[in-house]
């Protein structure tokens, strides 16, 4: 989490962040594009995820089998990955490899292809790849939530797109949204390992500036209005178990809420990884829901908690309905754990539990280079990279009468989903 | 390709590397790493699978799995409020030869991760209370499995592969095993088959070796054991004579996932690295090598399609996995066939060989980067008695390997003609 951080804006608004790290003859580099999945209209879903599939397929001067071969020769990995917020594409490879990912990001941010053929093929890959989600009874209940809990709000559909547009959506499309979004104002450059500053700096500038800067894109601007009730729904497929899925609206990554409520979190379902990158997560078997769940034989298990977003998300915690038992009966145990919080003041040990268990997960996350690199460019999508620095201490900022009181705000029956996935035929009995 | 100096210096060798037996007959491996205030503990203890009879199949995972829930000293809740307390972890699970713990934490929170690892090792309590929870909750995972196509089509592969075999169980049992055991079961396999002969333990992290030695003495220095049996000798494996196919039939899915391949070389067989090597370029090199062009790049027809070597004690096996719409299934059984007959019949190219190779060198840092990596690296050395300059000699190992010794890794376990194919799917 320490060390200096070098940031620099590029003539054509590209930002870069360097940190050194000499532990490891390695270097990891992220590009990060502010474009995600809440920026795509209706008709046009999935197309963020399609697009990064597509930055995979090569330009004229680095074409796709040579690339991967070049990065795979070095025993470097590369990678990419789409959320509702951002598009990011990663390469980690030998420190005197580091050219070989520089000049194929500079290269792709501008000159991809988007061969009519390629097209083609990507289109029943990404529709295979959502038939593979599907196979599976949470990503079912998943979308089921998150499309009704976002009405106007963009968050509506997953990241992977709505089928009916992964089988519309045309060459020009995604050559556009590419065209449109990835410009080096639109982008962050963060790079973390066994470099010097100044020279990578400097490689990065005769690589980058020469990509001129484009128009801001607009982002949709649909905020989802003010919430008039509990949401219920069900769907059925195929199996035996049972699963309960309840979300509350989650404050956004600025939002000064989001420290109270990660602290309610550990308490509540055990702690969330506040990056979207790391390594091992720690186990929650201590928490209330887990106690007064699991313990008390209602569900099998129990998990949940926040992403931290642009915008408000979800905090959704997930049951799985032990055998014997049934929705109605863990979620009157659910509210009752909800009551709790609001009524009672947790004490301050709690805390100093969950700060602990926040600097273990960084301690665990900085083994690893790439982590380190990802965190830099994460926290530039909605802050800087002082929230990351920050995290511990605004943590201990928080005092038992925040966390009650977030608990009263946040976890109100009038702002929740409530979603069962009920094996076929159960409904009837 | 040569290795740079900073990059040897990141691999473990001898002279960082610090093995010591215990007088009661526990290998200690450690390695040093100030760069995270982290540790990570991670070993092994001849307590496999293996060891249970068929209608108790599960009974030494079931085993491993009740150590960390209640102990002489410390309840469910105690174990997992002082774990979970400092954000550390600890888990246990059993394969076919050995039960494994892995475990966590900050630097300062080590003596008390080998207390509760110690604690669960020796004293546990098998709750009854905490066993029918873990009896439920083991039978949901197998409901769930039964639902679940890319596990069943890979128990599938090994039940025809492996017939007759133990290799063709699964671990984790079937329902109507699991509903049988008994806390009887638990405590005698207990009682018998955990002790220190043969347990290995590595720490590596913020930690000096020596340290590391001192505090797994501490805790498990005085443990003994004189019922521990010798591990069952595996039967003999013989490879099929001939293709099968098997399909399980899991209605309402929208893919079917299929595994389709043969056996493959023991870890120590002269063939493990030229056949790892094959491997790579039929469905690993870089975007899943040749499997990976034909099936997703040049047909679109799936997401994931590859192959994987796995080695181990006994036997391996040599798979290709790919998961697609149920319509296409045939079609991508044709075109990873074509794959298979097309390179036992001609092997891989001098240019394939180099790329793969420089692959193998060249990914050892990364993988080698983090506590866990070089955890599981020293585990390896010592499961299979490679030295502690493995990863040393290991570039001259991977470049000594001729195409021709891999066709021929390639023809012994490679057959277009005795396959065996399993699918899940509607």
């Amino acid at each position: 989490m320490t060390g200096v951080i070098t940031k620099t804006k590029l003539n054509n608004g590209l930002s870069v962040l360097l940190k050194e790290i000499h532990t490891a003859p390695l270097i990891s580099s992220w590009i990060w594009y502010r474009v995600g999945s809440k920026d795509e209209p209706t008709g046009l879903t999935g197309i963020s995820h399609w697009v990064e599939h597509m930055q995979f397929k090569g330009t004229p001067k680095h074409p796709s089998a040579v690339m991967d071969k070049a990065i795979s020769r070095v025993g470097g990995m590369w990678n990419a990955f789409t959320s509702m917020d951002w598009t990011t594409f990663l390469e980690t490879l030998p420190s005197d490899k580091i050219d070989l990912a520089l000049s194929l990001e500079a290269d792709r941010m501008v000159n991809s292809v988007y061969d009519p053929q390629e097209v083609a093929s990507e289109r029943t890959v990404i529709i295979s790849e959502r038939e593979g989600s599907e196979n599976e009874p949470l990503f079912q209940l998943n979308e089921a939530i998150q499309s009704a809990a976002f009405k106007v709000h963009p968050y509506h559909h997953e990241v992977i797109g709505d089928k009916a547009d992964l089988n519309s959506i045309t060459r020009d499309d995604l050559y556009q949204h590419y065209r449109t979004n990835y410009i080096p104002n639109n982008a962050v450059l963060a790079l973390a390992g066994d470099f010097n500053s100044k020279t990578l700096l400097d490689q990065i500038r005769d690589l980058f500036e020469p990509i001129p800067a484009g128009n801001i894109p607009v982002h949709l601007n649909r905020p989802e209005p003010p919430d008039r009730g509990e949401h219920r729904l069900t769907i059925e497929g195929p199996g035996e178990t049972t699963y309960l899925q309840i979300a509350y609206r989650f404050p956004s990554a600025t939002d000064a809420d989001l420290f109270p409520f990660m602290v309610l979190d550990s308490l509540l379902s055990g702690p969330s990884n506040p990056s979207a990158f790391s390594s091992g997560g720690i186990s929650n078997k201590t928490s209330r829901l887990y106690r007064s769940l699991v313990e008390k034989e209602k569900a099998v298990g129990v998990f949940g908690g926040g992403q931290v977003t642009i915008d408000p998300f979800l905090y959704a915690t997930t049951i799985t309905i032990h055998p014997r038992s049934n929705p109605d009966e863990v979620l009157s145990s659910y509210d009752a754990e909800i009551k709790r919080l609001q009524n009672e003041s947790i004490p301050e040990a709690d805390i100093q539990r969950a700060i602990k268990q926040a600097r273990a997960i960084f301690a665990y996350g900085s083994e690893n280079i790439t982590h380190q690199a990802a965190w830099l460019g994460f926290s530039e999508m909605f802050a800087n990279y002082h929230w990351f620095n920050n995290y511990l201490g605004k943590l201990a900022e928080v005092t038992p009468g925040d966390i009650q009181r977030v608990a009263q705000t946040w976890l109100v029956h009038q702002k929740r989903l409530v979603g069962t996935y009920l094996p076929d035929g159960k409904a009837e009995k | 390709m040569t290795i740079r100096k900073s990059t040897q210096h990141s691999l473990p060798g001898p002279e960082d590397t610090h093995r010591f037996q215990t007088t009661n007959g526990i290998t200690v491996l450690s390695r040093s790493n100030f760069n995270s205030p982290s540790i990570i503990i991670s070993g092994y203890l001849p307590a496999g699978s293996l060891f249970d009879h068929d209608e108790l199949l599960g009974v030494a995972d079931f085993t491993a799995m009740m150590l960390t829930r209640g102990s002489q000293s410390r309840d469910f809740q105690g174990i997992h409020n002082a774990l979970e307390s400092c954000g550390a972890n600890l888990g246990m699970s059993a394969g076919a030869h050995t039960a494994s713990f892995n475990g966590r934490c900050l630097a300062e929170d080590l003596p008390l991760l080998l207390d509760l690892l110690s604690e669960s090792l020796r004293q546990p309590s098998f709750d009854p209370k905490q066993m029918e929870k873990l009896r439920t909750q083991f039978l949901t995972g197998l409901s769930i499995r039964a639902q679940d196509t890319t596990e069943m089509a890979s128990m599938t592969f090994d039940k025809i592969l492996f017939a007759g075999h133990p290799y063709s169980r699964p671990e984790d049992g079937y329902p109507e095993t699991i509903q049988a055991i008994t806390r009887k079961n638990l405590k005698d396999f207990h009682r018998r088959h955990y002790g220190p002969k043969g347990m290995v333990i590595s720490v590596v992290g913020a930690i000096k070796p020596e340290e590391a030695v001192t505090q797994v003495q501490r805790v498990l220095g005085d443990w003994e054991n004189s019922s521990q049996p010798e591990n069952p000798v595996l039967p003999v494996f013989h490879p099929m004579k001939k293709s099968k196919t098997q399909k399980v039939r899991i209605p309402g899915k929208s893919q079917s996932d299929i595994v389709i391949g043969s056996s493959g070389p023991k870890r120590l067989d002269p063939e493990y690295l030229p056949a790892s090597l094959g491997n790579s370029v039929l469905g690993q090199f870089g975007m899943m090598g040749r499997i990976g062009d034909v099936v997703r790049e040049k047909s679109g027809l799936a997401y994931y399609a590859y192959s994987s070597l796995n080695v181990g004690i006994g036997p391996g096996s040599w798979e290709i996995s790919a998961g697609v719409n149920p319509t296409n299934v045939r079609k991508a059984i044709d075109l990873i066939k074509t794959e298979i007959t097309r390179i036992v019949a001609n092997g891989v190219s001098s240019e394939e060989l180099a790329d793969s190779q420089a692959n193998f060198i060249g990914r050892l840092p990364l993988s080698l980067e983090s506590n866990a990596g070089v955890a599981s690296a020293l585990l390896n050395i010592e499961r299979f008695d490679l030295g502690l300059d493995y990863y040393l000699r290991y570039p001259d190992l991977v470049r000594e390997v001729k195409p021709e010794a891999v066709l021929k890794a390639i023809q012994k376990y490679l057959d277009p003609d005795k396959l065996a194919i399993a699918i899940a799917g509607p």
